[in-house]
């Protein structure tokens, strides 16, 4: 009961977190708003300026909830694939699956000039860069997956998960090589990771591909627990595993898929953040994890946003650079403290 | 008849790989009944993980047969065999900060709902399981915090949690001093007798085996023999155990000498 009490009370704290975080975001940008005006734009009525509604309904708006998605979908992929691969130091980004989705986003940007319009037209889509993105997440989790039933070596599936990405980051520059000034751009842009730019209807697109990854994340909680013991004991406890596997990479995919296509190739955050969650919580129990995780992802996403704005400052520095300046040092500390709890 | 529960009938064990089959053992007719404690000793790489494999359906068998409740083994689904037969290996678990009690609970497995939920039954076994096992001052600790004879039992509590007929067991005793070696073939004479589970277990203490097992499976090159231990002692099996003639069995006081040392 008190342990209860305990939780319920971080998550209040939790939530008070985002909600703040969410409010500071949408206050800063390179054209001040008042607070009032913020408040009012957001609950319908109008602001003193049009241009401030403008700026905050179809710029700082979406950019808040795209942290949010992206912060709590990357660490509970995150989450996820440090329980199946018994490995601390598994994420989206270190096993590789960012760069799977490189590679499929690049093939389809760069590459669609070799097409004929029509198709080029529909590849370059958002929904065309997502199923090419979750197509090359989901290739990077098998061919690691395969590696990871031959080796049982925990370590040699990180090294894996990296000679992965350099693999797809080679074949990108080949692509980036032989593509126009304007394609490379466009790419380049995207590889920086951003939240902006996003319209409200690719905004609806992942948002629902975010909920389906939830979703079946949800569906795995009882076999992530299971899995705390190791594969042969969850076997012996009736678990199917190959069914438990194939939905728990089916919802990294698509979390670490669909936000890698919209937002880049965002680093650390999904390694870092279900680290914070299991050393605040001081469980392993997946179902207070799942909501911690969520909490601290979206939070955490939303902080280093507001960082990159530089509060104070007019630049507005890219995202994927924030998350691997405070991410990095993170997992080196952790690396530092590492305990057995660490799991 | 109807004691029985775990019976393997001409059963052979091995690998199978693409090209050939590799047989470890065969011949293996064995009878588990409830109630009753049974050790399955043998050297070293004699097979004695094999066959365990086999009878818990991690691996299949080569040929024969093995039932289970009357049953045959292939025809339960993994949730059903769950509900018939528990585990205790060997392996390390992985690194996490599942405290005694959640590993306990997590024998429940079987039984919960889709999000694993606890109902007043599963909580009501789990208490039944920690009373037997005497863990009471532990359940808050981290499984790693605990010392590897006190992780054992409470990894035998887990699977009296799960609250099977059979419980098989891998070598329960490596690593534990005499001391906890003793207390925890007590705890699972205990079970075997007023719990009157069937309780199967490999070991390298043979001595120890010996003195509190009601039955003794040995495992000695392509033979497989089983009987109580002092069948088996008057057959003189111990002194081909280890096919050494340094190594011998004696008899009267059921103890290994070492010559030559």
């Amino acid at each position: 009961m008190q342990r209860q009490l305990k939780y319920s009370t971080l998550y209040l704290l939790l939530i008070l977190m985002v909600v703040f975080l969410f409010l500071l975001d949408i206050s800063l940008g390179t054209v001040s708003i008042p607070l009032a005006d913020i408040i009012s734009s957001l609950t319908g009525s109008s602001a003193s300026k049009n241009t401030w509604e403008y700026i905050i309904v179809n710029y700082r708006l979406p950019k808040a909830i795209t942290a949010i998605l992206v912060g709590s979908g990357l660490s509970i992929s995150g989450l996820l694939m440090q329980t199946l691969f018994r490995n601390p130091l598994a994420g989206p980004y270190v096993l590789g699956l960012s760069s799977g989705s490189s590679l499929g986003v690049a093939l389809v940007i760069l590459g669609a000039g070799f097409l004929p319009m029509m198709w080029s037209d529909f590849l370059v889509s958002s929904f065309g860069i997502i199923v090419a993105s979750c197509l090359g997440s989901s290739l990077v989790l098998l061919s690691i997956l395969l590696i990871s039933q031959r080796l049982r070596d925990t370590t040699v599936i990180l090294v894996a998960g990296l000679m992965f990405g350099s693999f797809t980051n080679a074949f990108v520059s080949v692509l980036t090589y032989f593509s126009t000034a304007e394609q490379l751009q466009k790419f380049t842009f995207w590889s920086l990771g951003n939240l902006g730019n996003l319209s409200w209807s690719a905004i609806l697109i992942l948002t629902i591909a975010v909920l389906i990854g939830l979703l079946l994340s949800i569906f795995s909680i009882k076999n992530l627990d299971t899995l705390l013991l190791g594969e042969n004991y969850a076997r012996s406890l009736g678990m199917n595993f190959k069914r438990a596997r194939l939905l728990i990479i089916l919802a990294t995919s698509i979390l670490a898929g669909s936000i890698t296509a919209f937002a880049g190739p965002i680093a650390f955050v999904g390694l870092a953040v279900p680290h914070m969650a299991k050393l605040i919580f001081q469980t392993s129990n997946h179902a207070v994890l799942f909501w911690s995780t969520l909490l601290l992802g979206a939070s955490m996403m939303l902080l280093c946003d507001v960082i990159s704005q530089v509060p104070g400052g007019d630049i507005t520095l890219p995202i994927n650079a924030v998350t691997s300046m405070i991410g990095a040092p993170m997992v080196v500390w952790l690396l530092l403290r590492k305990k057995k709890m660490m799991g | 008849m109807e004691n029985v529960v775990l019976k393997t009938e001409n059963l052979s064990i091995g690998y199978m790989t693409s090209k050939s089959e590799n047989c470890i053992a065969s011949g293996i007719n064995i009878t588990l009944k409830k109630g009753e404690l049974t050790a399955l000793i043998g050297a070293n790489g004699v097979g004695k993980s094999t066959l365990l494999r086999t009878l818990t359906q991690i691996q299949p068998p080569l040929s024969g047969a093995i039932s289970l409740s009357g049953k045959p083994l292939q025809n339960f689904k993994p949730i059903e065999l769950a509900q018939e037969l528990s585990l205790v290996l060997t392996e390390k678990l992985p690194p996490s900060n599942l405290t005694v009690y959640e590993l306990i609970a997590l024998g429940r497995q079987p039984y919960t709902n889709w999000i694993g939920k606890l109902s007043a039954t599963d909580k009501n076994k789990i208490d039944h399981a920690i009373a037997l096992t005497q863990l009471e001052n532990l359940l808050q600790k981290r499984h790693y915090e605990i010392s590897d004879g006190q992780l054992q039992i409470a990894l035998i509590a887990r699977a009296l949690a799960q609250d099977t007929e059979l419980i098989i067991l891998d070598e329960p005793t490596t690593h534990l001093d005499l001391k906890h070696k003793v207390s925890l073939f007590r705890l699972l004479k205990k079970l075997a007798a007023s719990m009157q589970k069937c309780v199967l277990f490999s070991t390298h203490d043979i001595e120890l085996a010996l003195q509190l097992s009601d039955e003794l499976i040995v495992m000695n090159g392509q033979k497989i023999i089983q009987g109580a231990a002092r069948e088996l002692i008057s057959n003189g099996i111990f002194d081909t155990i280890f096919n050494d003639e340094n190594v011998s069995f004696d008899a009267q006081k059921g103890k290994f000498i070492f010559r030559n040392l």
